[in-house]
C-alpha cells in the first residue's frame, strides 16, 4: 500500500516537473510560434546551475557554493535565461526553421560540453555533492517525498496562474499576433524581434525552473539527463495536450509521462527477453506514432487553444 | 499649395536586375485622397512597402511631415502616424476580430511581461478604453457583429475592412490602402468609400492603390500613375480623364465620364 502511494508520489512529482517544462515550451511555441528544438539545453542549464550553486564544495569541478536553496534555484533559472538571451540574440532574427536548427545545435553542444568539461560540471560523472534542502528536518523518506511533491505542485500552480494571466493580457495578444503574422504586427507598431526575444527568454527561464527542480529531486545531474530524448518527450506532451492551451500542456505532460512509464513497464514485463534491450527504442517509436497520429487526426491537440472573446472579463 | 505630408525623392528598389521602383519623386498634400494607379507589376505595392519601411530602398529618401524616415522600421512608422493595409489581407487568423483590432494601439502598459502584474489597475482601465474604442471602430466598418469570430474565418472583403479597422485604432494622419475594394462587394465598397471620405473630411490623408478606374476617378484627386517603376502621369482627376496616352497605354480601357 505505502509502496503504491510512494510510487504514485514519485510519478506525480516527475510529471509535475515535466509539466512546468511543457508550460515553458508552450509560451514559446504555443503562444508565440517559436520553435525551440533544444528544450533540454535550457532545462539542463537550470539543473546544472541550481546544483552547482547550491551544492557542497567538490574537488575537480566548479561549484559547491552552498547557496541558500531558493537562491540556487533562482540562479539556475537565471542561467537558463542568460543562455536564452544569447541564443536569442544570435538566432531570433532568423526565421523559424533556422531557430529550430540553431537551438537543436545548442542542445547538442550543451550536452557535449557537460560531458567533456570536467572542470566545469564533473564531466560524464555529473554534479554531485548536492544536499536536498531541509533534509535534516524531514529526513530522506516518504515524508520528504510528500513535502517535495507538494512544493513542486505549488510551483506548478503558480507558474500556471502566472502564464494564464500573462496570456490573457495585452502581452499575450502581442505574442499571438507575432505567431500569426509578424509583418502585419510590425505594420501596427509592434517590434517582432523584441517580443520574440522576451517570449523566448521567459519560456526558457521556466524551462530552467523545471530543470532546477528536477536536479533537486534527484540531487544529481549528469549528461545522461540532457539527452535529446527529453526535448522529444516535452514536445510530445505539448502537441498531444494542445499547443496554445496551458491546461492542455499540463494534461499532456501527465498523459505522455504516464504512457511512457506504462509502456516501459509493459515492455519489460511482457516483451520477450531478446527484445528488452530495445525497450527504449520501442518507447520512442510508440511516442513517435502518437505524435504523428495526433498531427494527422487532431493537430490542435486534446485541449485546443481557446479564442479570446469579448465577453470574457469585459463588461464586469 | 497645401502642406506636404509625405514626399519621396528618387526612391528606387530593384529585385536582382529588375527595377521595380525606379527613381520615384512625389509629394502628397495633406488632406487629399491620392489615387495610385498603373498596370499589374507597375511597382505600386513595392512603392508602399518602401514608404512603410517593409522594404529598404536601394536609393532615395522618404520624408514624413518634414522628418526623414528612410530606413525606419514599419513599427516606428505606425507610431509616427502612417498606417497601411495589405493587398492580400493579413489577418491574425487564430485571434478574434476584436483582438485583431485591440492589438493595434501603441503604448499599452500590459504589453510587457511584468505589466499585467505590476500595473494591473492601469492595464484594466486601458483595456476597457481600448475595447470600447475597438468596438466603435468595428461598428464603423460594419464588422461589429463579427467581433468574436476568428479573423481567419471571415470573408476576404471583411478582412479588408478589418485591416482598415486595425489601422484606424492608431489614429494615423496618413493611411495607405492597397486595393481596398478588391474582392469587396459593390454595396460594401460604397460603404467603405463613404467611410474613407468621412475620415478624410476629418483630416486624414489617404493614398489608395486601386484598379477600379471608375472608383478612382470619382473619389481620388490627384491621381498618380506608375508604369515599370516610374511615374508616367501626375495630375488632377480631370486631367487624367482626358489624358489619352494614360488611358491607352497604361489602362487599356476607354473611360466614359
Ligand atoms: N519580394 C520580391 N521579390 C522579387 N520581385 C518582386 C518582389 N516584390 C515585387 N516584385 C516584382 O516587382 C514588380 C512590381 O510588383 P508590385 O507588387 O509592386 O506591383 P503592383 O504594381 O502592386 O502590381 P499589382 O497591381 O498586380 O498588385 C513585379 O514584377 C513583381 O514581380
Ligand atoms: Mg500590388
Amino acid at each position: 500500500m505505502i509502496g503504491t502511494i510512494s510510487y504514485l508520489v514519485f510519478f506525480a512529482t516527475t510529471a509535475s516537473i515535466l509539466a512546468i517544462a511543457v508550460l515553458g515550451l508552450n509560451l514559446q511555441w504555443g503562444n508565440t510560434g517559436l520553435f525551440n528544438g533544444g528544450v533540454v539545453a535550457f532545462f539542463g542549464a537550470g539543473a546544472y546551475g541550481t546544483l552547482i550553486l547550491g551544492g557542497t564544495p567538490q574537488d575537480g569541478h566548479l561549484g559547491g557554493y552552498g547557496l541558500f536553496y531558493p537562491l540556487a534555484l533562482l540562479g539556475g533559472m537565471a542561467a537558463a535565461g542568460v543562455m536564452a538571451w544569447i541564443v536569442g540574440l544570435l538566432t531570433l532574427r532568423l526565421r523559424h526553421d533556422y531557430l529550430a536548427i540553431a537551438t537543436f545545435g545548442v542542445a547538442v553542444a550543451f550536452e557535449n560540453l557537460m560531458r567533456n568539461a570536467e572542470w566545469l560540471a564533473g564531466g560524464a560523472k555529473g554534479v554531485r555533492g548536492f544536499e536536498r534542502p531541509l533534509r535534516d528536518a524531514l529526513g530522506d523518506g516518504f515524508l520528504y517525498n510528500i513535502a517535495f511533491f507538494i512544493t513542486v505542485l505549488i510551483i506548478l500552480i503558480t507558474v500556471y496562474l502566472f502564464l494564464e494571466r500573462l496570456v490573457a493580457s495585452p502581452f499575450g495578444r502581442l505574442l499571438r499576433a507575432i505567431r500569426e503574422d509578424e509583418e502585419a504586427a510590425s505594420s501596427l507598431g509592434k517590434s517582432p524581434s523584441r517580443i520574440r526575444l522576451t517570449a523566448f527568454i521567459t519560456g526558457s527561464v521556466i524551462l530552467g525552473l523545471a530543470g532546477g527542480l528536477y536536479g533537486t529531486f534527484y540531487a544529481f545531474v549528469s549528461p545522461q539527463d540532457v539527452l535529446p530524448t527529453l526535448t522529444f518527450q516535452i514536445w510530445a506532451m505539448l502537441i498531444v495536450g494542445g499547443a496554445g492551451n496551458n491546461r492542455g500542456a499540463i494534461f499532456g505532460a501527465f498523459l505522455i509521462w504516464g504512457a511512457w512509464t506504462a509502456s516501459g513497464w509493459a515492455l519489460s514485463r511482457f516483451a520477450p527477453v531478446e527484445a528488452q534491450l530495445y525497450t527504449g527504442s520501442m518507447q520512442f517509436v510508440l511516442i513517435g506514432v502518437v505524435i504523428v497520429g495526433m498531427l494527422m487526426w487532431r493537430p490542435q491537440g486534446l485541449l485546443p487553444e481557446r479564442l479570446v472573446v469579448s465577453q470574457r472579463g469585459s463588461k464586469e | 499649395m497645401a502642406e506636404t505630408v509625405l514626399s519621396t525623392h528618387r526612391l528606387s528598389r530593384s529585385f536582382g536586375p529588375f527595377k521595380a521602383v525606379d527613381g520615384v519623386s512625389l509629394e502628397i498634400a495633406r488632406g487629399t485622397i491620392t489615387g495610385l494607379i498603373g498596370p499589374n507589376g507597375a511597382g505600386k505595392s513595392t512603392f508602399f512597402n518602401l514608404l512603410t519601411g517593409a522594404l529598404a530602398p536601394d536609393a532615395g529618401t522618404v520624408t514624413l511631415a518634414g522628418q526623414d524616415i528612410t530606413g525606419l522600421p514599419p513599427s516606428r512608422l505606425f507610431e509616427l502616424g502612417m498606417g497601411r493595409t495589405f493587398q492580400i489581407p493579413r489577418p491574425f487568423a487564430r485571434m478574434s476580430v476584436l483582438e485583431n483590432v485591440m492589438l493595434a494601439p501603441t503604448g499599452q502598459v500590459g504589453e510587457t511581461v511584468w505589466g499585467p502584474f505590476l500595473s494591473r489597475k492601469q492595464m484594466r482601465d486601458q483595456e476597457r478604453q481600448i475595447r470600447d474604442k475597438a468596438m466603435e471602430v468595428l461598428e464603423f466598418v460594419t464588422l461589429g457583429a463579427l467581433a468574436d469570430h476568428p479573423a481567419g474565418k471571415i470573408s476576404g472583403g471583411q478582412m479588408k475592412l478589418l485591416e482598415l479597422a486595425r489601422v484606424l485604432m492608431g489614429d494615423p494622419a496618413l493611411i495607405l490602402l492597397d486595393e481596398p475594394a478588391a474582392g469587396v462587394n459593390p454595396v460594401l465598397t460604397e460603404t467603405l468609400i463613404g467611410k474613407i471620405e468621412e475620415l478624410n473630411r476629418q483630416g486624414t490623408t489617404f493614398v489608395i492603390i486601386e484598379h477600379d478606374m471608375d472608383l478612382v476617378m470619382r473619389h481620388c484627386d490627384p491621381i498618380i500613375a506608375l508604369s515599370e517603376g516610374r511615374i508616367v502621369f501626375q495630375g488632377s482627376a480631370d486631367e487624367a480623364m482626358t489624358d489619352a496616352g494614360l488611358l491607352d497605354a497604361y489602362l487599356g480601357t476607354p473611360l466614359h465620364a
